[in-house]
């Protein structure tokens, strides 16, 4: 029997006996890495699934988003009161990263539902479908991220070297939306109500953080309990602030850091314990 | 590169089947709160036995031929074998890369133009994109689809959908190739070329492993045939052997 050299071709499955479930989530979620061209073409294809129909493709989010921002902007800005050339900036900073992380962690949920055929057919790491969803989502939010230099220029706003720690923020942004992801698509394809449950979460934390509204309109004596218990409070302060020119508090990055390393610990432990049962779920 | 293998030992499938109160969290805690109330039976959860203490070592060089009834439990076989699944009990250790011809139409995106596709499916089957791109005209000259490898998948007739699929499916040349009876499809031309096809990329695996119906095929392609019932294995062997004894003559 002879056999053509294929080095590309680089699904070698070796299964592992007797390992902890911490080690089999790290396995799937290497695996995946290893083959990483898979959830970037699917993550890029999904986008272009946008463009297909229309030139302005993806873009249409980002105008919708513009025009929702202009109009949050200007409403909420007079309702409050608030100057527009702090507000605006405010506000669509806030909405575009909501839109990451809400849209992502809701996508999640149905991330291997909708890849049933995939995952039936094809051997390859279920982390693949996961990070092909986080990967699609930050394609769209580099779409979106375009609105704050626009409005940075439009309102003249100089840009401080503090911002560059927006860019550790949005690390740990994305970090903590991969774990979440990882716990949720699991819990998802075994109860398919939770998917119902996570949007419905979503949309309620959407005005229990502030995003529309600043965390200095809170009265000082509750505004602590409201902010500080708010997970996602954290994760937006942190990119959110060092671009508007200020640096979070200790505390603002404290959460986010512990989140991830407790967060990622504990979800690849649950992975990888629940992650062979998903084919049978599906 | 190591040789492929496959061993199965003591293998057994449970299938949970949900219904759609069961995949409800809300049903479930309310079952779970109301304790004795709510039979435990009637929580929509049925077990279902796919497969039981399945032995099977399966070396390289082997043609292995499954056959079985409808619900033998042959599909769920397929899947443990082409690591898709993986046993509620039991060890399965599958060495060696794998494909499966299975449904060769899953996983393809409509709107995508038939090159999307090619490399949609190449880069899922574990292709890296660069080896897709580098293949990608000798697939599309298989297809002969011409100019419509341009347009949209949707638009191609049932036919030259098939072709397609089969393009892609077959251009990469897996260690261990599982198919779920002989890929057959398109006109008297296509047919010609995609049995040379097969032919070719059976010859090149080493393990190959068929489920069929067909006596003529089992026996022409394989030397071992793995006869099935209700999720056991009934009979091992030789493949004129246990042809004779399934089919009866």
């Amino acid at each position: 029997m002879t056999k053509p050299p294929n080095s590309d071709f680089s699904q070698t499955e070796v299964s592992i006996a007797n390992n902890s479930s911490l080690m089999l989530g790290v396995d799937d979620l290497r695996a995946a890495i290893r083959q990483k061209h898979i959830f970037m073409t699917l993550g890029w294809q999904d986008v272009l699934a946008r463009y297909r129909r229309s030139r302005v493709g993806a873009f249409w989010l980002t105008i919708n988003m513009a025009v929702l921002i202009a109009t949050l902007g200007i409403i909420f800005g007079l309702l409050f009161q608030t100057p527009i050339e702090t507000f605006l900036p405010s506000v669509a900073i806030g909405i575009i990263l909501w839109t990451l992380l809400s849209v992502t962690v809701s996508e999640s949920c149905d991330s291997f539902s909708s890849a049933r055929d995939t995952i039936l057919q094809v051997k390859m790491p279920l982390s693949t479908q996961l990070i092909r969803v986080v990967v699609r989502n930050l394609i769209i939010f580099g779409h979106n991220a375009l609105i704050i230099p626009i409005i940075f220029i439009f309102l003249a706003k100089p840009i401080d070297w503090i911002s560059i720690y927006a860019l550790l923020g949005l690390l740990l942004l994305i970090l903590n939306i991969a774990w979440m992801s990882f716990v949720l698509s699991i819990v998802c394809t075994r109860f398919r109500d939770v998917t119902e449950i996570i949007k419905n979460l979503m949309q309620v934390m959407f005005y229990a953080t502030p995003i529309i509204w600043g965390s200095e309109m809170l009265p000082k004596k509750i505004s602590g309990i409201i902010l500080d218990f708010n997970p996602f409070y954290h994760l937006i302060t942190i990119i959110r602030e060092p671009l508007l020119g200020q640096m979070p508090t200790f505390l603002n990055w404290v959460i986010p850091v512990s989140m991830a390393i407790i967060g990622w610990g504990l979800a690849l432990t649950f992975f990888g314990y629940y992650k062979k049962r998903v084919a049978y779920w599906l | 590169m190591k040789s492929a293998s496959i061993k199965l030992k003591n293998v057994g499938v449970v299938f949970p089947v949900y219904n759609a109160s069961s995949l409800s969290l809300k049903n479930r805690m309310l079952s779970a709160i109301t304790g004795g109330i709510i039979d435990r039976r009637h929580d929509g959860i049925s077990l279902v036995k796919g497969l039981e203490n399945i032995d099977l070592n399966i070396c390289s060089g082997e043609r292995v031929g499954l056959v079985g009834h409808n619900g033998a439990g042959k599909t769920t076989l397929l899947r443990i074998l082409s690591g898709i699944f993986e046993p509620t009990s039991g060890k399965a250790d599958i060495r060696g890369s794998c494909n499966s011809l299975i449904n060769i139409g899953l996983g393809i995106d409509p709107e995508a133009t038939g090159r999307e596709n090619i490399l949609l499916r190449g880069v899922m089957m574990g292709m890296k994109p660069s080896k897709v791109m580098r293949n990608i005209d000798d697939i599309i000259d298989f297809t002969g689809l011409g100019d419509f490898i341009d347009l949209p998948f949707r638009t191609y007739s049932t036919g030259m959908q098939m072709r397609l699929a089969f393009a892609v499916s077959t251009s990469i040349r897996p260690q261990i190739l599982i198919m779920d009876e002989w890929l057959s499809t398109g006109d008297e031309e296509f047919r010609e070329r995609a049995n040379q096809r097969i032919s070719e990329i059976v010859n090149l695996s080493e393990i190959l492993i068929l489920a069929s119906h067909s006596r003529e095929l089992l026996l022409s392609n394989c030397n071992r045939v793995v006869w099935l019932e209700h999720g056991k294995v009934r009979m091992d062997g030789k493949a004129e052997d246990v042809v004779k004894t399934y089919f009866g003559h």
